[in-house]
């Protein structure tokens, strides 16, 4: 029986590593989703309660309110229902709060009390394994509720268009860039009290995001302000895939969530590299 | 069962380097406060290495450096030959790690926290599984396997926390104070532990402030206070050094102790309130003397210099914090 416990020589290279301090990376942030999946194992049920919350949305809004407004204009001008207007709204909503949840109250919770890092830091793992870690079982459980979701849409005909195959990896990516940032700003934070802001960013933002109404509702000060904001490009995004009407405006949103996963992702390992390695 | 090391490999690495541990100037800096000022350090492989000191004295700190999870401000730091600052994961892969608080993950059971630490280590999931049947069987922790962690005792915890250190065949293990807080048929049982994995030849660096457990351990320790180490050696070296071989005790119940009466009488003489310690090399004839003297103490006791002499006499009988 041997063993390898040499750290991987591969991988160490690239943009992300260029610009974090050598021996914070091994290459084997693998462990840490594993670990992930052994933990959920035990608690499955909680799982998957998260798969509901966007869907008692979908129909509570979808449904009741819908019947009250009647059809709306959609983004190419076409006439489409309110639920087929909301439903790519919420479905970019939850890719957010449910990579929020996972980055900021877990986080901190395995951060300051469990001390589950501290642990991991003596073994090879450094903080950027963590933080990949971290935000990839963030995704694969934001990826199977978008999946449950999508499937949703599909069943209730309101994925109208073959880009709608697109929503799915769109989702993920603007999971992995709120899940970075929402990663960075934990670390930050120094007790539960501080969670309050993170509400206070979150219920504006799914309010005003054009979520549930056209942004020419504002005047035109306040249209900058909502475009600025990063739910407002997710909804963008999910409502030119869900129904088809995409233009060359979808890269520059994506490129925003590029932008702020990797921004997320260094700032978050950095910082976590100095509250743990001190 | 596999040897917890390859010797070879440990003393190829020891030739190299001159040591598994070698420092040299080694500072540790937090904002204004310095924790550890200048240390020079030599750990030889298979040894046990102690470090002794009061709380503060800078052990934790010095041990989170040659784990590798704490920077160095300042000097020089070698471990397994590789520097911890460029080489952090590379040197972590081969080294077992027990902190002074148990860190164990209470959201999976004992063996799965065996088994997730293998992993973290890039083990493959045969070979954890095996390991952790071993390891368990080591931490007498069989029967509790498929246990939570949370409501196990002290000892316990204690236990699988090195039992987990365990898991990458460390070449050296470094433990934080291994035994604070134990009751002692679970520091006993930890004491075994250690002794055993030493005779496996596994290099121990631990730290401590109980005296009897650095006597029972370290081949070779050295006392820390405020940040430098203020004596080295094997703990029979320290005591010939800093002690004497007896020390009479005179104790006083009604009287101040007259230390006047008791001049000359040993090497040297500690006043406390209540007592008068005299550092001799022959207790039961100092003692005689003191008689004749005319001192008449309430009782007297004659017995062993220790380590905690040497301790007190080095840093102090103040307390630090």
């Amino acid at each position: 029986m041997s063993t390898t416990t040499q750290a991987p020589e591969t991988t160490r290279t690239g943009l992300l590593l260029r610009v974090l301090p050598v021996g914070m990376y091994a290459g084997r942030s693998r462990a840490l989703v594993e670990r992930s999946f052994l933990v959920n194992r035990r608690t499955w049920l909680q799982v998957v309660s998260g798969f509901f919350e966007p869907l008692f949305f979908l129909f509570g809004l979808g449904f009741g309110f819908g019947k009250l407004i009647g059809d709306v204009v959609g983004p190419g001008g076409e006439t489409i229902s309110y639920v087929a207007y909301v439903a790519p709204a919420l479905l970019a909503a939850s890719a957010m709060n449910g990579a929020v949840y996972d980055a900021t109250f877990n986080l901190f919770f395995k951060l300051k009390y469990a001390k589950l890092y501290d642990a991991v830091l003596a073994t090879p793992l450094g903080p950027l394994d963590i933080a990949i870690g971290e935000i990839t079982w963030a995704l694969i459980r934001g990826a199977l509720y978008g999946t449950g979701f999508l499937t949703v849409m599909l069943g209730m005909g309101l994925l109208t268009s073959p880009w709608a195959v697109f929503a799915l990896p769109a989702a993920i990516l603007i999971a992995f860039a709120f899940g970075a940032l929402g990663m960075a700003c934990t670390t930050f934070m120094r007790s539960w009290h501080d969670f309050d802001l993170v509400q206070l960013a979150l219920v504006p933002m799914f309010l005003f995001s054009t979520t549930f109404y056209p942004i020419t509702v504002y005047p035109g000060a306040v249209q900058f302000a909502v475009k600025c904001f990063p739910l407002y490009h997710a909804i963008e995004v999910m409502r030119a895939l869900c129904t088809g009407y995409v233009d060359a405006s979808i890269v520059g949103h994506l490129a925003y969530f590029v932008v702020m996963a990797l921004v997320g992702v260094v700032v978050a390992s950095r910082r976590l590299g100095k509250l743990l390695l001190a | 069962m596999r040897p917890a090391i390859v010797p070879d490999v440990v003393a190829e690495t020891a030739v190299r380097d001159g040591g598994l541990v070698r420092a040299r100037g080694l500072t540790k800096q937090f904002g204004d406060f310095e924790a550890v000022r200048g240390i020079d350090l030599d750990v030889e492989p298979g040894e046990a290495f102690g470090f002794l000191g009061p709380n503060g004295a800078g052990k934790s700190s010095t041990m989170r450096m040659v784990s590798c999870v704490s920077p160095r401000t300042g000097g020089d730091l070698t471990v397994l030959g590789m520097d911890p600052r460029t080489q952090g994961p590379d040197i972590r892969a081969r080294l077992g790690v027990v902190p002074q608080q148990d860190n164990l993950d209470n959201e999976l059971t004992v063996r799965q926290n065996l088994h997730i630490y293998g992993r973290y280590f890039g083990l493959s999931k045969a070979h954890v599984r095996a390991k952790a049947v071993e390891l368990l069987d080591f931490a007498q922790l069989t029967d509790r396997a498929d246990a939570e962690v949370e409501p196990l005792s002290g000892g316990m915890k204690r236990r699988l926390t090195i039992a987990r250190s365990l898991i990458n065949d460390p070449e050296l293990l470094l433990l934080d104070e291994p035994t604070t807080g134990l009751d002692p048929q679970a520091r006993h049982l930890l004491w075994d532990r250690l002794f055993r994995l030493r005779q496996q030849g596994v290099t121990l660096i631990i730290t401590t402030h109980y005296m009897d457990e650095a006597e029972q351990l370290c081949d070779r320790l050295v006392v820390m206070d405020g940040g430098k180490i203020v004596a080295e050696g094997s703990p029979g070296e320290l005591i010939a050094r800093y002690c004497s071989r007896e020390v009479l005790e005179l104790r006083f119940v009604t009287d101040k102790p007259d230390a006047a009466a008791a001049e000359g009488l040993a090497d040297r003489i500690e006043v406390l309130p209540d007592r008068l310690l005299l550092y001799t090399s022959d207790g039961e004839a100092s003692l005689a003397a003191a008689h004749q003297r005319g001192l008449a103490p309430a009782s007297s006791l004659v017995r062993r210099g220790t380590l905690e002499d040497v301790f007190l006499r080095l840093t102090g009988r103040t307390l630090v914090d």
